[in-house]
């Protein structure tokens, strides 16, 4: 399928066609809807973990003047069903996850109640006044507590905090261990992080009683998951729902769930008849938005004393949190998936507990799984190679599969589509001036000061992906539609939020039917409009999304050619089709798409058997992930006095195979990298010892600012993908991937005069400093 | 109780009586419909809701739209003039400096007054001016260029 094409537009950095709209502000979010007698909803939440509701008075709150109705549990839950899990886990035990708390609160920011008012203060105004009786109950926040005998229990009811248990295996781990000079343990642990996209979540529903047709404008990554998995929750059936995206401000997967608040929105306007909004507060998106990573990990490496690696034992706990949002309990899964990164490491055995604890459930935080992986497996190439006194750019280099040896099968049962890992590492040491680097930090060292290098060479997997390895249907589907004007509609399902899709896929599109970039519209986001999809993340909607609608065009193509033939009185299979125009040898007249279209659809001459109109759909599942990579190389110096780390020189060099437009496959790399800068210096979400939530804000919730960032220098190689007819893998999560061990790999460098071996990240000045005292 | 309240808000009049606790961003969204001002964090931290007040750039969501009585509002909507946008916005369009957008009008807001306070900011001046707005879409790199370019192309645009 290595018919990629390169035309007028494709690999060109375009400008965007959403930006306009947007930099004028009259771009529309959720929260710029408005609707006539649209009603007001906000939510009082718990401020206890875990309690037992003893009463709730609403008597104040009702009595309030604009006040249409405040609900709790037992007003809601016996109609609504509960939120869902899609993640498949065998013998998993979960609660029932009801959209406004039962008898029990849970956790910090769990819902309550529901006000729904005629304006948003009189709501707000409203929550503040329901008293409700809380009788504090133990609270599970440790996760590793949580698992032993005789604690305190997040759920009674299911009798244990252990939610799963699962193994990931590949090879033989027990003859690898066998055969091993020695065995290298490490504990790691990623912190919890809140995703924090800068737009909070918010909802909008309103319901049509005479069409009996219900719509919910959400700002969501996964209009059409709603579509499909809202109906089991709420009264209205699957083809009288629509779900609309507007302007989604930004996702990160975040918005990659189906939260109860988009079922009560829902079920409030049906069961009020009008319309009702509800917008998340900050507070309430720290707190009841889901949260990423949380995963501790005990790791053993059998290695030789040459340094082969033999085979990775991993004990992962997984804190959950209280319920299991849409993939809880899968993104552990995930990380066991990629847990050997770009290296041949020929046996491996994840055992993954998830546990439940008095928190936010965690789930899909940009990257889900993979940037776990990948920073384990970065953290432990450099431990290994310290302990063994071998470079650590030879270990890695070591156990690269070579170019020719992809497909490349993986111990976790992966087959790897293509790379050229040996191009990406060369190419980002050239950049980096590695040679430069190592003077540097030598000099460095011998003046006193802590300066280090860190590299990470990382794998990840996109384009989620084949049906048979996800949830519910992975493929996506598209349409394209030549209007009769010759203008062209490309709809697509993979709805984008901020990637940029309306401009990158009108550049495939263009190039595929020769037609003008100005010409296409993409639309998309409306399940009214774009009828099916699964939507976007895990890096997928170029791939998947794109595909679908060179399938679209490709249909197209023959169908035009068939239609050409009749109208140039040629046989079909001598019809040319290049540049927009159809054309037959010897004939001297030609045909664009402006012609066709027209005969196309007043259809007084066609050919006998030819349907009207020029439109394709088409689902696209693909047969594989892909599987972009790259090496990132990050130079930092450490603060002796206050353990402050400032990046000194960052180098990303990602190959996600031809870049469509290299200007969006660039802002997405600086994009993750920030994300990775947050996660490696910064970011932690904080509950104490009574499950309170301290990082509640901005304010206690440090992401990375303007000033926190380096300049970046940026490569790329391109592989392509044998998977997929534009060759493309995918760019959404790559910097987050990347660029988290490559930082932390840094700092655990400059410290390595001091004898540190390894620190935890976020990797904040208190941490290093203390670090630094601890073995100066 | 409500009191009235009297602004320019994009060159226009407007009077109006309000709620004294009405916030400014919920008044110009609200009651003018001018919804290019976002709210991100209420708590004066990520400034998607930052406007120009009298010329300076003000966080909207931590005034309250009766203390900007008499003062002269300037909003991502009134930014562009006869159909040519300003030459921040230009640049952030040029450099691709957004992604989904919601971060954006508050972020052009404080690059203008960045720019009208140095004309030729370096890349670290930039980020230092623009250290009260978040975007978590960008990395900011995009954004610094954006600002840039608008001080190298757009010093005749610049209001």
């Amino acid at each position: 399928m290595a018919d990629r094409t390169t035309g007028n537009y494709v690999g060109r950095s375009m400008k965007r066609v959403e930006d306009p709209r947007l930099i004028k502000g009259i771009g529309t979010y959720t929260d710029d809807l408005r609707l006539p007698g649209l009603l007001h909803a906000a939510i009082l939440r718990s401020p206890h973990a875990h309690a037992r509701i003893v009463h709730i008075d609403t008597k104040a709150a009702r009595a309030l003047a604009g006040v249409v109705a405040v609900l709790t549990g037992a007003d809601v839950n016996e109609q609504c069903g509960a939120v869902p899990c899609a993640a498949a886990i065998p013998d998993l035990k979960a609660p029932r996850h009801t959209v406004l708390a039962g008898d029990r609160v849970y956790f910090v920011g769990h819902a309550v109640a529901v006000v729904v008012a005629t304006d948003p203060y009189v709501a707000r105004d409203a929550v503040d006044v329901i008293d409700v009786d809380y009788d504090p109950l133990p609270v599970v926040v440790n996760p590793e507590d949580a698992m032993k005998a005789g604690t305190p229990l997040t759920h009674p009811d299911l009798g244990t905090n252990i939610a799963y248990t699962t193994t990931m295996a590949g090879g033989d781990i027990d003859d690898a261990f066998r055969r091993a000079d020695r065995v290298i343990k490490q504990r790691l642990i990623h912190q919890r992080l809140t995703p924090m996209p800068i737009e909070p979540r918010a909802v909008v529903a309103s319901h049509h009683a005479g069409e009996g047709t219900l719509t919910i404008w959400t700002s969501t990554q996964v209009p059409h998951l709603l579509r499909t998995l809202l109906p089991g929750m709420i009264a209205i059936a699957e083809n009288k729902l629509r779900i609309v995206a507007p302007e989604v401000g930004g996702g990160f997967g975040a918005k990659l769930n189906v939260y109860a608040e988009e079922a009560l929105c829902g079920h409030l306007a049906m069961r009020l008849g009008a319309p009702v909004k509800w917008v998340e507060s900050r507070r309430e998106n720290a707190a009841s938005t889901i949260h990423g990573r949380d995963q501790i990990g005990d790791y053993e490496v059998a290695v030789k004393n040459d340094g082969t690696i033999l085979g990775l034992k991993a004990r992962t706990i997984a804190d959950l949190g209280a319920y299991n949002q849409l993939l809880t309990p899968a993104i552990p899964t995930l990380t066991g998936l990629v847990l050997t990164g770009c290296y041949r490491i020929p046996a491996i055995k994840m055992d993954i507990v998830g546990v439940y604890t008095n928190k936010m459930a965690t789930d899909a935080y940009r990257g889900a799984g993979r940037p776990e992986a990948t920073y384990l497996i970065e953290r432990l190439m450099d431990i290994v190679a310290r302990e063994l006194g071998i470079d650590r750019i030879e270990l890695r280099m070591k156990h690269f599969p070579a170019p020719t040896e992809f497909p490349f099968a993986t111990a976790s049962g992966l087959s790897y589509d293509s790379g050229n890992y040996q191009g990406a590492l060369a190419k980002a040491r050239q950049l980096a001036n590695w040679d430069a680097l190592m003077v540097d930090r030598a000099a460095a060292r011998k003046a006193g000061r802590l300066f280090g290098v860190g590299v990470s060479t990382y794998v990840e997997i996109c384009a989620l992906g084949p049906s048979k390895a996800m949830p519910a249907g992975g493929w996506e589907w598209g349409c394209v539609r030549i209007e009769i004007s010759g203008k062209v509609t490309a709809i697509t399902g993979a709805t984008p939020h901020g990637q940029g899709q309306e401009t990158s896929f009108a550049q495939i599109v263009g190039d595929r039917l020769g037609v003008s970039f100005d010409d296409i519209v993409v639309l998309h986001g409306d399940t009214n409009v774009a009828h099916y999809g699964r939507d976007t993340y895990g890096s997928r909607a170029t791939v998947l999304g794109g595909t679908a609608l060179v399938m679209c065009i490709d249909k197209i193509v023959a169908k035009a050619k068939t239609l050409a033939a009749h109208l140039l009185e040629a046989p079909v299979d001598r019809i040319e089709f290049a540049n927009g125009r159809f054309s037959a040898k010897g004939k001297e007249r030609q045909l664009g798409w402006g012609e066709l279209a027209g005969e196309a659809y007043i259809a007084k001459n066609l050919p006998a058997g030819f349907e009207p109109g020029l439109e394709a759909s088409s689902f696209f599942e693909p047969q594989n992930f892909t599987f972009p990579f790259g090496t990132h190389i990050a130079a930092v110096e450490v603060d002796r006095d206050t353990g402050q780390v400032s990046i000194k020189k960052y180098v990303a060099v990602d190959d996600c195979g031809p870049q469509i437009n290299p200007l969006l496959v660039e802002g997405q790399v600086q994009g993750g990298i920030a994300h990775s800068i947050g996660q490696a210096l910064f970011e932690q979400t904080v509950y104490d010892e009574n499950g309170q939530l301290l990082t509640g804000e901005f304010m206690d919730y440090a992401i990375p600012r303007a000033v926190d960032i380096p300049e970046y220098i940026l490569g790329s190689t391109v592989t392509p993908s044998p998977s997929n007819p534009l060759g493309i893998k995918g760019v959404g999560e790559a910097g987050t991937i990347g660029a988290t061990p490559a930082i932390a790999n840094a700092v655990i460098d400059a410290l390595e005069p001091l004898g540190v071996r390894h620190l935890d990240m976020p990797l904040t000045p208190e941490r290093v400093w203390r670090a630094i005292q601890g073995r100066a | 109780m409500t009191i009235p309240v009297r602004l320019t808000i994009n060159g226009s009049p407007r009077e109006q009586t309000i709620e004294p606790r009405m916030l400014l961003v919920h008044f110009l969204r609200d009651a003018c419909g001018l919804t290019g001002t976002h709210v991100g964090c209420e708590t004066g931290i990520c400034g998607a809701c930052t406007v120009l007040v009298d010329g300076k750039a003000v966080k909207s969501c931590t005034m309250f739209a009766v203390q900007a009585d008499g003062a002269s509002v300037k909003t991502i909507e009134g930014l562009a003039t006869d159909g040519r946008l300003h030459a921040v916005q230009q640049g952030f369009w040029e450099c691709h400096g957004l992604q989904c957008g919601y971060c954006t009008p508050g972020m052009i807001m404080a690059a203008v007054q960045l720019l009208s306070a140095n004309a030729n900011p370096s890349r670290g001046q930039i980020a230092d001016g623009l250290r009260g707005n978040l975007c978590r879409c960008t990395g900011y790199s995009h954004i610094i260029d954006a600002v840039q370019h608008a001080a190298t192309h757009g010093a005749a645009d610049r209001r």
